[in-house]
């Protein structure tokens, strides 16, 4: 069981992303999405979770750390080829960092390399 | 194909989340919940950081900012049947990327009154193939080999790196490449705030940049 306190997060945080579902709905007819408030948030955004992706993948905390940024690395350029030849196909790139960064982890776990 | 993804993506992150040091039930939450991932990778990375609490909120909230545009690019679709504009707020918050894209693509060839029950269904196994996967992520986290699981927990951020990479606005694709630089430089100055201020600096600096280089429209 969870503790109170992150319930109580929990509770704040799922306000967090329910005001953006119920603003968009609500004024859906009266904003311009290509103003430049609006592109600038989406900017923040972006930036935020790109941001925070990057660190994830680079300086890891939890089992990733355990594993070389090698791996990682070459199993994200082998996702890439992969979404590249399928035309920009996000599950082509991401099942392909997958099985590569299986495969790696595995031969490493087995001493192969 | 959605439900797949849905599903897929979940079990990423229910590993994640078990990875993270969550409980089973806050997890399956988050993604009922908050249905988002972003939002919840944002919440389970930056709790097992122990940032402080305002930080995971903005963070997470911030994360799934991009429902605000989905649900004004979406509505609309909907007039004229008054039963989806009762039903709105339950619209917005069963949204996600996955039944979207299907649902904007397919919505044209659905007369007015059948679009409301054709999404509903949709959003509605996505939602429950997300708890599903959820739940099998964390179940499996526990009682697979090393191998798997961090490969399960590799999921989640691949995914993300996939989904900004096929961004075709051009000021999100500068605010994605400046964001990816700032981040890890500012998580060595300040790790508790990194994430927000990323967004921040970053995000501010590709609006300003799209903006110089003469791409002020939207969309391209």
């Amino acid at each position: 069981m969870a503790t109170p306190e992150l319930w109580l997060i929990f509770a704040l945080v799922f306000a967090g992303t329910f005001v953006w579902r119920a603003l968009g709905v609500a004024i859906a007819s009266r904003i311009n999405p290509d103003g430049a408030i609006f592109q600038w948030v989406s900017c923040v955004a972006y930036a935020m979770l790109a941001g925070l992706i990057s660190r994830v993948l680079l300086l890891p905390i939890g089992t990733l750390a355990d594993t070389p940024t090698l791996d990682r690395a070459i199993a994200m350029a082998a996702g890439f080829a992969l979404f590249f030849v399928f035309g920009r196909h996000i599950f082509a790139g991401t099942i392909g960092a997958f099985s590569v960064f299986l495969a790696l982890t595995m031969l490493r776990a087995e001493g192969m390399i | 194909m959605p439900f797949v993804m849905v599903t897929a993506s979940m079990v990423g992150f229910g590993s994640l989340a078990r990875d993270s040091g969550l409980t089973l039930d806050i997890t399956l939450a988050l993604s009922i919940g908050l249905w988002g991932l972003p939002g919840q990778v944002a919440m389970a990375e930056l709790h097992a950081m122990g940032a402080p609490i305002i930080a995971i909120v903005l963070a997470s909230s911030m994360g799934n900012l991009r429902f605000l545009p989905m649900g004004l690019v979406m509505m609309p679709v909907f007039r004229g049947d008054p039963q989806a504009h009762r039903w709105r707020f339950v619209i917005g918050q069963i949204m996600a990327i996955n039944p979207w894209t299907v649902f904007m693509r397919r919505a044209p060839q659905i007369s007015v009154p059948l679009r409301f029950p054709y999404y509903m269904a949709l959003a509605g196994t996505c939602l429950a193939g997300g708890a599903l996967g959820t739940v099998a992520g964390y179940i499996l986290y526990g009682s697979l080999p090393f191998v798997v699981t961090v490969s399960l927990v590799f999921l989640n951020p691949a995914y993300f790196v996939f989904v900004f990479s096929s961004v075709r606005q051009r000021n999100c694709i500068i605010a994605v490449v400046l964001g990816a630089f700032t981040g890890p430089l500012l998580h060595q100055v300040t790790p508790d705030w990194s994430v927000p201020l990323t967004g921040l600096i970053a995000g501010t600096a590709a609006f300003f940049l799209n903006r110089w280089t003469g791409g002020a429209g939207g969309n391209t």
